[in-house]
């Protein structure tokens, strides 16, 4: 299926937002998730379903004014 | 003291953690400000990159309150989203919110900030939400149950000052219950001095301090000027005249009326 992650399109066959992170190497400890603008917590990942074209945004801590 | 929703904190400037030389200089400088609650932000992160757990143990080590923002946000739903994702990563109900209305200026958007303030607050979110100085926004912010409210000087980045002293005031006067910060646009000590002496509890800057040739010495003249401008508003300030008073008496003056 396609799914928009960050802003780009990307065929993935992950089932969950788990596999999602792990099918993409995410490395980083401090992360978020959301899906079509629903937040996803950690406690979650391992269950909440990814569908053809959901928008997935994966965030971390950064510099800010 | 200052008081952000019945939390005290005994350094009234807040500061930003962006556009600093260095992460070095950056922590040095933050330090040097005294400030305790520092502003972050919730951004993108590449695949297999780890620029959040090296920004987020940086900030570990200062050790000071984080608020994280919600800067870029151009509606309600992006700015809610990223404070709920914002809560999620730092663990804080604490959220500096901005909605912008315009790319150029900055400005915000203040009937989506308004909105946005609404809910946040009632999913439990302390609200620090920046704005402009127009006094009717600033009292639907309280209507809608925000208790800090942060008025900018001038445009984000500006380094203008206070450009509308009178608004300020008038903020002051008719929210004296409300902590109020002064937000954006201050470029030095004396901006910030003024803030102080309007009254304002505290002052948010970023760019004044990160731009500055030495980031670390400019952090501590900032430091120095809001202490001195809240030490000169508690001593309680005279008030501006149109003529001049003498200060050295006038009894006695040599060779005064000599010739009557």
């Amino acid at each position: 299926m396609l799914v928009i992650v960050n802003g780009k399109q990307r065929e993935t066959n992950a089932a969950h937002v788990e596999a999602l992170l792990d099918e993409l190497e995410y490395a980083s400890k401090h992360l978020a998730v959301a899906i079509n603008y629903d937040v996803v917590p950690r406690a979650r990942w391992a269950s909440a379903p990814l569908k053809d074209g959901d928008c997935v945004e994966i965030l971390t801590p950064r510099q800010g004014g | 003291m200052v008081t952000f929703y019945d939390t005290e904190f005994s350094s009234r400037l807040l500061i930003g953690t962006a556009l600093y030389p260095s992460p070095s200089i950056m922590q040095q400088a933050i330090r040097a400000s005294g400030a305790q609650i520092v502003t972050v932000s919730v951004r993108r992160e590449m695949a297999g990159g780890k620029t959040g757990d090296a920004f987020w143990s940086l900030i570990h080590e200062i050790g000071a309150t984080v608020l994280p923002n919600t800067a870029g946000c151009k509606s309600v739903r992006e700015a809610v989203t990223t404070a709920q994702l914002a809560r999620e990563l730092f663990g804080t109900p604490r959220i500096k919110l901005e909605v912008i209305a315009d790319d150029e200026t900055l400005q915000p958007d203040v009937v989506g900030l308004v909105e946005a303030a609404a809910i946040l607050l009632k999913d439990g979110f302390e609200v620090f939400p920046y704005c402009t100085d127009d006094l009717g926004v600033a009292m639907k912010l309280v209507e809608a149950g925000c208790r800090v409210v942060m008025p900018w000087a001038a445009p984000i980045g500006s380094a203008r000052g206070i450009i509308n002293r009178n608004a300020l005031k008038l903020l002051r006067q008719r929210l004296p219950d409300i902590a109020l910060v002064v937000d954006a646009g201050l470029g030095a000590p004396s901006h910030a001095a003024e803030a102080l002496e309007l009254g304002y509890d505290a002052v948010l800057l970023n760019t004044a301090v990160a731009k500055a040739a030495d980031p670390v010495a400019m952090a501590n003249a900032f430091r120095l000027a809001v202490e001195a401008g809240r030490a000169g508003y508690e001593s309680g300030l005279m008030d501006a005249r149109d003529f001049a008073s003498p200060s050295t008496p006038v009894v006695g003056t040599p060779f005064w009326h000599a010739v009557s």
